[in-house]
């Protein structure tokens, strides 16, 4: 039997489309560290992020992410390394005195000034001439435009989330920082505001950098994520790039769910890795591969592996771990999601959508797990399979 | 998916136009009689022990001397003229007072601003250092307001050091003087309700976001430009109790003026108020006296809180 | 892919930066740093001048001496009116802060008539001038011929005690969840229940503010007392009484132990709330 599955191709790597605006207005961060006494929030970090782009920070809190928007924002100084926007070095600028303009976490509206008011804020203290008309049109982007004459105290969350947005968009910046602008927002509104700011991001043509912890508002909004743990980044992509192809295991449990299994590589040989788990033999494709030789992470994501049942013959073209054990089915409407224990290497995950219309295993079957090897993903072996886990 | 829709969704459950802000939390409405009876014991106190003086205060202030009898013996009368008489008589100390306090509540406001800033904001989350410098703000008032004023007329007083090293800088006429001046009147009144203008300040500015800060810098504004539209205007709550709860004490109070001035040009209503009241026991003045003091102040202040917009101060 | 990371040891050389000087960032602290001084100048005078070998007049310095601190009540009635000043303080702070609770909470829970009225009158004792109030009283005790003295001096401080605390203990009041008084309702708490197991437990740091606010106003009280106590003499009464013929150095020990005391109990308790504040973050951090 064969798997009637795509290979890892047809998720091809988009290309970031930042080429249409001049690359004057780039943000460059080189060699940028912050150290909070002896705690590095920072660690020597070099990004560009190119013109009209929408790129996502993303990370579990304290690995720096704000941190680092902080700094372009001029709020942080930076313990070492320079700041760019446009090929202008900024890093000895005052906040007030940089092309960038931030959409606080808790939005920061001026409570004492209207909502008119704070978004002509920043026009009126770069003298722009006709501020208020200025501030009007921010408020028409967002829908906002009858509110202009209340208080913030007086909108909601969410309508207080899109003054802050206009708040800073007016201001027509090089570079606009969204501090976890969506966290304060129930799920729904959520998902509304995501959709909505990818819109103005595209119409008005800014460039976005967002910071997040949440990883689905990173993938449904960023052109570009870039994984930040403990003051580095862990990993730069494209959203689907990240998630198919994830080079260490705090990517790949921080971003969705894999199943990380521990092996060693017995061969090498026309484009595969040949890897010994528990005594069966998996193959992963060598450019999948970090770490080709002594012992490594084999990883696949839930969705790609399938439940045969454990008498089924065997598919010779697929990577094949078992038998094991149904522990637990839970049932989620879209797919089932099955926990698996296998005898020598854990609990596996498997997702597998509702085709039939029902669960395919109970509690107590007993089942092998298959999927294509060109799903298959190899990390280094000295990285800690539940890197991540947790924090996700 | 528009914005709009994601509007009206939210609409629903926040608040409407000619709401006004929500109430964050609004009293539980219990039984009034709970209310009364809580109110009852203290407000009956005050009716007693404050209201009532104020009354006999003004019944006082109309009295007339009881004819041929002794110093200090009046009757019950309703001799308005008593507050013309008085006003006459020591009008240039009545609008010294208010000068005094004035001048005194505006340097403490410029002393005590930067001070209550430094523990609200600047040294905001070094926990350690801003314990300490409140307790430094705090302390004075409990160490004896007369001794400390005391302390002042020492220090500034013409043989000690203060004057000595003046003159030998030459920064001091030979024949100059600190104490027994209005200088000293109002620097000690500046002195001794700094820690009532810088705590109220310090109270608005301590519950102030940081962030708001940031966002002004973040959209274009100097530091002096943030403050001057942004920390400024919040913390006008804290500056207009600071500057009544400085104002109201330093133009009634005569221990500085006592203590630190000289009976000819720097006294004040108050030392008038007592001395009427103790040495000539001239109880009609010195009670007319201070209704006029009262009024002018309710007058003042009224006019005061509703320029600066703050109705709840209490 | 145009957006790229950069490992480590990559081209550019790292710079370290300091913060760049402004005057702009210094005047600020430099100037309260003088202003925290010149607060501290007369207190620190008076501490100077305990150590006084004084004499009868403590108005020059004339060596070191302990003299005054192995024998606070040396000097005659310093002690005798320091013992007033702490039975009036704490008679008048007691009485004071449960009236003006009761006041607070009814201020903030309810909705009745004449609330209007109600803040009037609390707010009209604060912004009347001292020599007013004394004044006023004494103008009443003559009135009905109460022979001024240790009565009437603590009338007198509960009086102008009460509307500080109402407004300190108002202000905590308000910033409680009503809802916990609700939910407590709903665990089978009585209304009375839920105020003392509930309410009143949070509002004690409130309360215990306001006390020690009316402690000290009531103890540094000296235009009121002065016009109300007769031959009843307190601390502040003493030292002014005395300023002229000069003050003892025991009164100088009397100020600086009650600014060392203030001092230590004022640090304490911003440490606990340091330290308890410090755990609270950790804990956070540790959780998420």
């Amino acid at each position: 039997m064969a798997l009637g599955v795509a290979g890892p191709d047809a998720a091809a790597t988009p290309q970031v489309s930042g080429s249409t605006s001049d690359s004057g207005a780039d943000l460059e961060l080189v060699r940028v560290t912050k150290a909070f006494g002896s705690f590095l929030a920072v660690d020597d970090l070099t990004l560009t992020i190119p013109s009209g782009s929408f790129f996502a920070l993303l990370g579990p809190s304290g690995c720096g992410k704000t941190t680092t928007l902080r700094m372009v924002a001029g709020l942080e100084q930076p313990s070492s390394g320079s700041i760019s926007i446009g090929g202008t070095d900024v890093t000895d600028r005052k906040a007030y005195q940089r092309p960038v303009n931030t959409v606080f976490q808790s939005y920061a509206l001026f409570p004492h000034l209207t909502v008119l008011e704070n978004v002509a804020f920043g026009l009126r203290r770069k003298h722009v001439p006709d501020a208020v008309a200025r501030a009007g049109e921010g408020l028409d982007l967002v829908e906002l435009r009858h509110l202009a004459d209340r208080k913030p105290a007086q909108l909601s969350g969410g309508q207080q989330q899109r003054v802050a947005l206009a708040r800073a968009l007016v201001n027509n910046p090089a570079v606009l920082l969204l501090d976890e602008p969506l966290g304060a927002l129930d799920l729904k509104l959520r998902r509304q505001m995501q959709v909505e700011l990818k819109r103005i991001q595209i119409e008005v043509g800014l460039t976005f950098v967002h910071v997040t912890h949440d990883q689905e508002e990173a993938m449904t909004m960023a052109d570009t994520v870039a994984v930040m743990n403990a003051g580095r980044i862990e990993q730069m992509g494209s959203p689907a790039e990240l998630y198919e192809l994830p080079r260490t295991a705090f990517v790949a449990n921080f971003l969705g769910q894999s199943n990380l299994l521990p092996g060693t590589v017995r061969e090498v040989r026309d484009g595969w890795v040949g890897v010994d788990v528990a005594g069966t033999r998996v193959v992963v494709p060598q450019a999948r591969a970090v770490s080709q030789d002594g012992s490594v992470l084999v990883g696949v994501r839930p969705e790609k592996v399938l439940l045969l049942p454990a008498s089924e013959d065997l598919p010779d073209d697929a990577n094949v771990i078992g038998p094991g054990i149904v522990s637990d089915v839970s049932f989620t409407g879209v797919s089932t999601q099955y926990q698996v224990e296998v005898p020598g290497l854990g609990t596996f995950g498997v997702f597998a959508q509702n085709l039939a219309g029902g669960a395919s295993a109970a509690v107590g079957d007993r089942v092998r797990l298959a999927w294509a090897p060109g799903f298959t993903f190899g990390l280094d072996g000295a990285d800690d399979a539940s890197d991540g886990v947790d924090l996700a | 998916m528009s914005i709009a829709a994601a509007l009206s969704s939210e609409n629903a459950a926040s608040v409407g136009p000619a709401s006004g802000p929500a109430l964050a939390a609004g009293p539980t409405r219990r039984a009034r009689s709970g209310a009364y009876l809580l109110l009852l014991p203290g407000l009956a106190y005050l009716v007693v022990f404050f209201i009532l003086p104020v009354v006999a205060l003004l019944a006082t202030s109309l009295y007339v001397p009881v004819p041929g009898g002794d110093v200090g013996q009046f009757q019950p009368a309703f001799h308005w003229q008593n507050y013309p008489d008085a006003i006459t008589a020591f009008w240039p100390q009545i609008v010294r007072s208010f000068a005094f306090a004035l001048i005194a509540t505006f340097a403490a406001l410029l002393i005590g601003y930067p001070m209550a800033y430094v523990i609200a904001i600047k040294v905001r989350g070094k926990t350690l250092l801003q314990g300490l410098l409140l307790v430094l703000l705090i302390a004075p008032f409990f160490t004896s307001f007369i001794l400390r004023t005391v302390a002042w007329k020492q220090i500034l007083a013409d043989d000690a050091f203060v004057v000595t090293a003046l003159k030998w800088l030459h920064l001091m006429p030979e024949d100059g003087r600190l104490t027994a001046t209005a200088f000293a009147v109002v620097a000690g009144l500046t002195y001794n309700f700094l820690p009532f203008m810088a705590l109220p300040i310090y109270a608005s500015l301590e519950r102030m976001d940081i962030r708001l800060i940031e966002a002004g810098g973040d959209l274009y504004a100097s530091g002096l430009n943030t403050f001057w539209r942004v920390t400024l205007p919040l913390s006008m709550p804290g500056v207009v109790s600071g500057t009544l709860l400085t104002f109201i004490p330093a133009s009634g109070d005569y221990v500085n003026s006592s203590l630190l001035g000289n009976p000819v040009s720097t006294s004040m209503i108050g030392q008038v108020i007592d001395s009427r009241f103790f040495r000539v026991s001239d109880y009609p003045t010195a009670s007319a006296l201070s209704v006029v003091l009262m009024v002018a102040i309710l007058i003042l202040v009224g006019l005061y809180v509703r320029r600066a917009g703050t109705e709840d101060l209490v | 892919m145009s957006a790229r990371a950069v490992l480590p040891g990559g081209e550019a050389p790292a710079r370290r930066r300091r913060r760049a000087w402004s005057l702009g960032d210094a005047i600020v602290p430099v100037f309260a740093t003088l202003a925290f001084a010149y607060l501290m100048v007369p207190i620190a005078y008076t501490i100077a001048f305990s150590f006084n070998d004084a004499g009868r007049s403590n108005l020059v310095w004339r060596g070191f001496s302990l003299d005054a601190w192995r024998n606070p009540c040396g000097a005659p009635q310093v002690c005798q009116s320091l013992v007033n000043s702490l039975l009036v303080g704490v008679i008048a702070t007691a009485v004071a802060t449960v009236l003006g609770t009761l006041i607070a909470i009814a201020l903030v829970r309810y909705r009745f008539r004449g609330r209007a009225g109600a803040n009037l009158l609390i707010f009209l004792p604060m912004s009347t001038p001292e020599v007013v109030l004394g004044a006023a009283l004494l103008a009443q005790f003559l009135a009905v011929r109460v022979q001024p003295g240790f009565g009437t001096v603590v009338i007198a401080h509960i009086m102008f005690c009460i509307s500080f605390v109402v407004v300190t203990v108002k202000a905590r009041v308000a910033s409680l969840d009503p809802k916990l008084e609700e939910a407590a309702a709903d665990l089978y708490a009585s209304a009375w229940l839920a105020f003392w197991k509930v309410t009143f437990p949070l509002l004690v740091p409130g309360i215990a503010a306001a006390a020690l606010l009316a402690f000290s106003l009531s103890f540094d009280d000296f235009i009121i007392t002065n016009f109300n106590s007769g031959s009843f003499t307190t601390f502040p009464k003493f030292v002014y009484v005395s300023a002229t013929r000069g003050i003892p150095p025991q009164a100088n020990v009397i100020g600086s132990m009650m600014f060392f005391l203030a001092f230590a109990l004022v640090l304490a308790v911003q440490l606990i709330a340091a330290v308890r504040r410090r755990r609270a973050a950790a804990m956070s951090s540790a959780l998420s």
